[in-house]
């Protein structure tokens, strides 16, 4: 008889714990889909369309085809199936055919022995346009109907009105994701006519389920692998070159492989939508939010993308987290020839946040309020329903909580004795006699998983064998940290400590939906959680014990089966579909209940602005967030930080110039995103208040970071300076003729 | 034409067109796939390796100026399985998330833990400006660094 030695599982929920890819990544010898590399592979290079509407007249690769090394070039009349990709529609042209829509839009294709020549193929195509006017203004897209979706929600009373309005316009231009490994990745031929694809995606299954149809391949001959990312934040949610690298593998029988360049990875994937908010708050005199009028208008580009997703998600969360009787709102996604938006972290959340959060600040102005209190006395919680959609709030909604963490604690007070962190930075343009300080809150709400009546769901499989328990899952990691959290979840959940996570391609098990919508810990991780628990019930009754751990089953102080024995005793594996609630999609009136899930947050930030030169240095940012329950503290941490800075980006630096059609700044020299010079130290708090679904009590946490990180900075820098900042990334330009 | 450098410790020759730049040549002519090209610009430092004991971006640098030089990248950072104190830190700390740019950070990192400096966490953010991540908002990385490289002589 063996005595029992372990009692509890190391490395379980709430430990901080290693990444399992950590070490290849500072060794550089983690795998990303830029480094994979065949002896016989062919690289592909692809033409994009130098103009926003043009009608095709014709393409003449010949010339290209006289080059040495050149194996294949392909147009659209060479595509032999479908010949669109598209996450909601097919609308994506793989390769343009009649008219090209977008700068960027791709043309043709070529494989070739190396980049060079693939690029000098390129170059060598003969393409005639004839230039049509583009349609490049949102608001003429609205007038000629030229529109992916409009969302219309009236809620309450009609005749509902406040004593004292306010009202604000708010433009929000264009973010890039800027994940730094850009779009790449290899399609290998097999001697069956199938593809292994390994590239950049945030979800292989439906890659897979796209490119089957554009392929004309049987599911089981095309098999999309997880590659290492680089990063993602929605970039790789929509096809760019995967298509095109399945397709150059099938005519040439060659691997292909492909890297995008920076400037061209700024063109061909979608960006945030760039928006415009007009709204218009009334509330009675003792502060009750009486009634919200907003339009706004997002550019959702060329293609359908995710347009409509971020519009209903924009709309439901006009009014955010507040309780107001009447609410009439009008979302438009336009369609027009500038380059194509569609998802990126926050999802419309962040845009509508900048709204309704400068909004508050403003009201609680007109009322002489304090704006915390102005918004803790219009506080939505759980129970209530949403002011927007009216959906009942069921799941758990800290909104007092989240503000109260960030708000009952003095604000810190950084004091600058480093010129560098003056604002100018270490241009040491800073002067101490010009510079204001500003202090700025605001909270913010996302929905979690997809919603709107989308099948959500995540297919997991998990086994125990001699060498521990084992996940698999067609998850995506992206940077995330999702192999940390689903280890964390399953040892939690078997007691088993040896645990690895399997990343699955698509011919090994069912989906597990994107890596995006904030969703994989809630909804693979639910699923690991359920699997996990099954199976070790399972096995505690065939063998009659007790305690599963990583020495087998135990019954009291004896072992009564190794992990050799589980293996071998044919009841060893257990697989789930996890669902989260269902959604459905909104009713005429924009009334329903459309999302899964809500998690609330809030953030402060202190600022210096500098009056004469307009610059602003961020000094400190602090996060509160509702996470249901903390899995990994340390994967938590970055996400927040993470996010903070993507959300300090986009409010005082990160804008996609865009002028007829065309990015004027693809490039890193010229979009500027945040360094280690710009980011302030961040502090967080979480709030544990959980779910009523998901894995142990946890919520998806990925975006929230992100959203109202940028307007608590707006905020501070309207405090600091008395300016209206009403137009995002605050530029110099916007903080003309302060006074002091 | 044909440059002669030493990667690693170990004497390579290469056979590198005009145009070609360092990174080209180590990726694509060596297969040492560590290092990292994000912008090609010299902007986001993921493709940094330490030549002749510099930390440069080898994006900017011609393979053909960088004739007989002595080039060290990721590959050559550890001493076999065992992770060098810069390595170890950003693990601990969290800095690692999709970790494109983590190479580059480890080795501009690496050049710093050798010098005879001790750096302030103001200074370390000067130092490591040049290195981009997209993903951690450096929060991690600098509280990891920063205990390798607040002390002397390391």
């Amino acid at each position: 008889m063996t005595t029992r030695l372990a009692s509890r599982v190391r490395g379980g929920v709430g430990e901080k714990v290693d990444r399992p890819d950590g070490r290849p990544k500072v060794v550089g010898t983690f795998l990303f889909a830029s480094d994979h590399w065949d002896g016989n592979m062919l690289w592909g290079a692809t033409l994009r369309s130098p103009h926003p509407r043009a009608r095709l007249r014709r393409i003449d690769t010949r010339r290209a085809f006289r080059f040495e090394g050149v194996h294949a070039i392909l147009t659209a009349s060479d595509l032999p199936h479908a010949r669109h990709a598209g996450l909601l529609v097919s609308d994506q042209a793989v390769l343009a055919s009649s008219e090209v829509t977008f700068v960027g839009e791709p043309l043709c294709i070529v494989a070739a022995d190396d980049p060079e020549r693939a690029y000098e193929a390129i170059d060598s195509i003969e393409v005639e346009f004839e230039l049509l006017t583009p349609l490049v203004d949102p608001e003429e897209a609205v007038t000629k109907s030229s529109l992916f979706d409009h969302v219309s929600i009236r809620r309450g009373d009609p005749g509902r009105r406040g004593e004292v309005s306010v009202e604000g316009t708010y433009e929000i231009l264009s973010q890039d994701q800027a994940p730094l490994g850009t779009e790449s990745g290899i399609a290998v031929p097999d001697a069956q006519g199938g593809i292994d694809l390994f590239a950049t995606t945030q979800w292989i299954h439906d890659d897979h389920r796209q490119l089957i149809k554009i392929l004309g391949l049987e599911p089981h001959d095309l098999r999309v692998h997880p590659a290492g990312m680089g990063g993602a934040f929605g970039a790789r949610e929509d096809l760019t070159l995967n298509a095109h690298l399945c397709l150059l593998a099938l005519a040439t029988g060659r691997p292909v492989k492909m890297v995008l360049d920076r400037a061209e990875s700024f063109i061909a994937h979608v960006h945030r939508h760039p928006a415009k908010l007009a709204y218009r708050l009334e509330a009675d005199r003792d502060g009750t939010l009486a009634r919200l009028a907003a339009r706004v208008l997002i550019d959702g580009g060329a293609f359908t993308s995710t347009s409509p997703a971020v519009n209903l998600q924009l709309a439901s969360f006009a009014a955010g987290p507040y309780r107001i009787d009447r609410v009439e709102v009008d979302s438009y996604a336009a369609k027009t020839n500038n380059p194509p938006a569609g998802a990126m972290r926050g999802f419309g959340a962040v845009q509508a946040c900048y709204a309704y959060e400068a909004m508050m600040d403003r009201m609680a102005s007109a009322l002489r309020m304090d704006p915390m209190e102005l918004r803790r006395r219009n506080l939505l919680r759980r129970g209530d329903n949403l002011s927007t959609t009216g959906q009942e709030i069921v799941s758990s909604f800290p909104t007092e909580e989240v503000l109260d963490a960030l708000t009952k604690r003095p604000s810190p007070e950084p004091s600058v004795t480093d010129r560098r962190n003056w604002p100018g930075g270490t241009g040491l343009t800073g002067d101490p006699n010009r510079i204001r300080r500003g202090v700025g809150v605001a909270l913010g709400i996302k929905g979690i998983g997809y919603g709107a009546g989308f099948d959500d769901y995540a297919d997991v499989r998990i086994s125990v064998d001699e060498s521990g328990g084992h996940v698999f899952t067609a998850g995506v990691e992206v940077g995330q940290g999702m192999v940390t959290v689903l280890g964390q979840l399953a040892r939690t959940a078997l007691g088993i400590e040896r645990v690895s996570v399997e990343l699955c391609h698509t011919g090994l098990i069912g989906s597990a939906g994107s890596s995006s919508a904030s969703r994989q810990t809630q909804v693979t991780g639910g699923g690991v959680v359920t699997a996990a628990r099954r199976l070790r019930d399972r096995l505690l009754a065939r063998f009659n014990g007790d305690t599963l751990d990583d020495y087998g089953i135990w019954r009291g102080t004896e072992r009564v089966a190794s992990l050799s024995d589980i293996a071998t005793c044919g009841e060893n594996e257990v697989s789930v579909r996890y669902r989260p609630p269902r959604t459905h999609p909104p009713d005429r009136a924009g009334q329903g209940d459309i999302h899964a899930e809500f998690a609330v947050f809030a953030n402060r930030a202190v600022v210096d602005v500098d009056l004469d030169l307009g610059l602003i240095r961020v000094l400190s940012l602090e996060a509160s967030q509702d996470v249901g329950r903390v899995i990994s503290p340390l994967g938590l941490a970055g996400q927040v930080e993470g996010g903070a800075a993507q959300g300090l980006g986009l409010a005082i630096m990160e804008g996609l110039a865009i002028e007829e059609g065309r990015i004027l700044n693809a490039s890193f020299t010229d979009y500027l995103i945040p360094t280690t010079l710009d980011m302030p130290p961040v502090t967080m708090e979480f709030i544990e208040d959980p779910a009523a679904w998901g894995p142990l009590g946890a919520k998806g946490a990925g975006e929230a970071p992100c959203i109202a990180s940028g307007p608590a900075i707006a905020a501070a820098v309207r405090n600091a300076t008395g300016a209206v900042v009403n137009s995002f990334p605050i530029r110099p330009e916007h903080l003309l003729d302060l006074e002091g | 034409m044909v440059i002669t450098l030493t990667v690693n410790g170990e004497l390579t020759t290469a056979v590198v067109s005009a145009y070609e730049s360092l990174l080209d040549v180590l990726r694509d002519g060596l297969g040492l796939m560590g290092t990292k090209g994000a912008c090609l610009q010299g902007e986001c430092g993921s493709c940094t390796v330490i030549i002749d004991g510099r930390p440069l971006c080898s994006c900017l640098v011609l393979a053909v100026s960088a004739d007989e030089s002595s080039i060290e990248t990721i590959e050559g950072i550890a001493d076999g399985a065992r992770l060098t104190d810069v390595q170890q830190a950003i693990i601990d700390s969290g800095g690692v998330q999709c970790g494109f740019c983590t190479p580059g950070f480890v080795m501009t990192a690496t050049a710093l833990a050798r010098s005879s400096r001790s750096y302030s966490m103001d200074d370390l953010r000067e130092e490591l400006s040049g290195n981009l991540c997209r993903c951690t908002g450096y929060g991690a990385i600098l509280r990891g660094l920063a205990t390798v490289v607040n002390e002397t002589d390391l």
